[in-house]
């Protein structure tokens, strides 16, 4: 459907089929020549009415919904979830459940910034990072199979705990995988981070000021890598993250200016090696005891509401559950990082090259999933 | 195949020529990914170097016009719907689809008795040659859900007349 609005410009679509971001997502860009005018945001090809649904479910039969939110990060969206209704029906954790939520969090959050990284490589025709990407994926995909038998929809953090201890072997293995992974972070670096065309793609490319990512409400590595030092796991810790030694890496203009998209890109790559060594951590400290506590068999929230945060790989990931003491919710409500940084799409993509929509796209990370839930 | 198509009998050099035609078809599909929700990770992950895909000669395209078979893998909303059947449309033949998923199979957790926004599989919307179980189904099933393909064109009659044709239309596609 491409039209021309005048003389000068001409309007057309990107997706919603094969746009640049993880979904299917439409944006109408308008141009002149080969620059871009103007850039809106066309949402909802992938609206579920997944809140809604929660209405209907039962406290605990929600869950696996909460894996379709934000399918690449479903530990998050689960672990969020929980943590609210724990909060509003004061459910104590254990030790070994705690730790073990952080552990299978940061093997997610490998798996996400891992796509997202060969993701971004690809809309610059880098195919072969996201080759290696998938690769690695795998590995982390047979772990969480090996714990709780799914790849993707795990569902395996619930209300009191998470659903199994972890299974003969998986420690082990996660070691193994710890081992094998840090090596193959140098040639993720060696085939993108040094390498002169992708640098030069990426510099100075859709630049984003701390004011206005936090004016547009950015969480996440995006508005690290504008020079903010907000993670939600430092800010207000949850699961015992206040237990665990890391750093939280911002960006510095390394080489174009602060928070382009080289910066978000190197920010993913550094977050990658301090969830491996989150995971180390946690592998080493894992405390025995219980994996959960014991649920009433109709579990009840009692009558209130909660708010409940976690640092997703794309950013705060907050649910709000609501309760008049029903078998079900009253309402629950996801605030998503990705929707967020569709705010910025007017300011961001204005005189700028058409080829760097996809990069800028790519590098933002946006999840459509979770955008339109 | 134009004017060609199921206008000869049944000899055997017809024949022998459908099944050089079948083996050429079944062995270089390219995919056109429907990449809508959680099993297009899935499907991506296929194309990766354990499970790798195009041992079996699919490559994936982007573009509908380049396309033999479609790979729904997703739920579709109402919103996608019109834009999937578009893209349909713009395939050439011979063309088939994959559905991929419970999603896009009969709805699944999102069918109709859930969720207000998804269209109760994909089927409703375009033909389906074969459907693929699971949520998400695993990389083995959807390969085997390929090699089903496979072997359904390579049953095809494409130069010998087809009785059924007439009713099936070309390619035994509606
Ligand atoms: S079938 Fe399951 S995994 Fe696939 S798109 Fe539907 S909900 Fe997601």
């Amino acid at each position: 459907m491409t039209s021309f609005d005048n003389a000068q410009t001409l309007t057309f679509n990107v997706g919603p089929h094969h746009s640049a971001a993880i979904g299917p997502l439409r944006m109408k860009v308008r141009t002149d020549g080969e620059m871009v005018v103007s850039c809106e945001p066309d949402v909802g090809y992938l609206h579920r009415g997944i809140e809604k649904l929660a209405e209907r479910m039962t406290w605990t039969g929600f869950m696996p919904y909460t894996d379709r939110v934000d399918y690449l990060s479903a530990i998050h969206c689960n672990l969020a979830y929980a943590l609210a209704v724990e909060s509003l029906a004061g459910i104590a954790v254990p030790e070994r459940a705690q730790t073990i939520r952080v552990l299978v969090g940061e093997l997610n959050r490998l798996g996400s910034h891992l796509l997202a990284v060969g993701h971004l490589a690809n809309q610059l025709g880098a195919e072969t990072a996201l080759m290696y990407a998938l690769r690695d994926r795998e590995r982390i995909n047979n772990l969480f199979e090996m714990l709780c038998g799914a790849r993707l929809t795990y569902s395996y953090v619930r209300i009191g705990g998470v659903a199994a201890d972890v299974t003969e072997g998986f420690i082990e293995k996660t070691y193994e995988f710890v081992e094998y992974l840090m090596p193959k972070l140098k040639e993720y670096h060696d085939l993108l981070s040094n390498n002169r065309v992708f640098m030069g793609r990426l510099a100075h490319v859709g630049v984003i000021s701390p004011a206005t990512a936090i004016d547009c409400g950015l969480t996440g590595p995006t508005l690290r890598a504008s020079g903010v030092k907000y993670d939600t796991r430092k800010m207000q810790p949850y699961s015992g993250y206040q237990k665990f030694d890391f750093d939280v890496p911002v960006g510095k203009g390394e080489v174009g200016a602060v928070g382009d998209a080289f910066d978000r890109y190197i920010v993913r790559m550094r977050e990658l090696e301090q969830a491996v060594s989150i995971i180390k951590q946690a592998l080493d400290a894992l405390p025995e005891g219980q994996f959960s506590t014991a649920l009433p068999r109709l579990f009840k929230a009692p009558k209130g509401e909660a708010y409940a945060a976690v640092e997703s790989p794309r950013g705060t990931l907050g649910v709000y559950v609501s309760s008049s003491g029903e078998k079900n919710p009253a309402r629950v409500k996801f605030r998503t990082p990705s929707f967020a940084a569709l705010n910025l799409f007017p300011d961001l993509f204005k005189n700028i090259p058409l080829s760097d929509v996809g990069t800028i796209v790519g590098s933002l990370d946006i999840m459509v999933s979770e955008v339109d839930r | 195949m134009g004017i060609l198509e199921n206008a000869f009998p049944e000899y055997v050099v017809f024949s022998q020529l459908d099944k050089a035609i079948n083996w050429a078809r079944e062995n270089s599909i390219s995919y056109l990914t429907m990449d809508l929700a959680c099993c297009g990770v899935e499907m991506a992950q296929v194309a990766g170097g354990r499970f790798d895909i195009e041992r079996f000669g699919a490559v994936a395209q982007v573009s509908p016009r380049h396309a033999d078979l479609m790979i729904v893998a997703g739920t579709i909303t109402y919103k996608m719907a019109s834009r999937i059947r578009q893209l349909y449309e713009q395939m050439p033949h011979p063309r088939y689809v994959l559905s991929m998923g419970s999603c896009s199979n009969c709805g699944g957790m999102f069918s109709w008795e859930y969720s207000y926004s998804a269209v109760s599989g994909v089927d409703k919307l375009i033909p389906v040659d074969v459907f693929v179980p699971g949520c998400p189904p695993r990389p083995e099933a959807l390969l085997h859900g390929l090699i089903t393909l496979q072997r359904r064109i390579a049953g095809q009659r494409v130069l010998v007349r087809d009785e059924l044709s007439v009713v099936r239309g070309a390619n035994g596609n509606p």
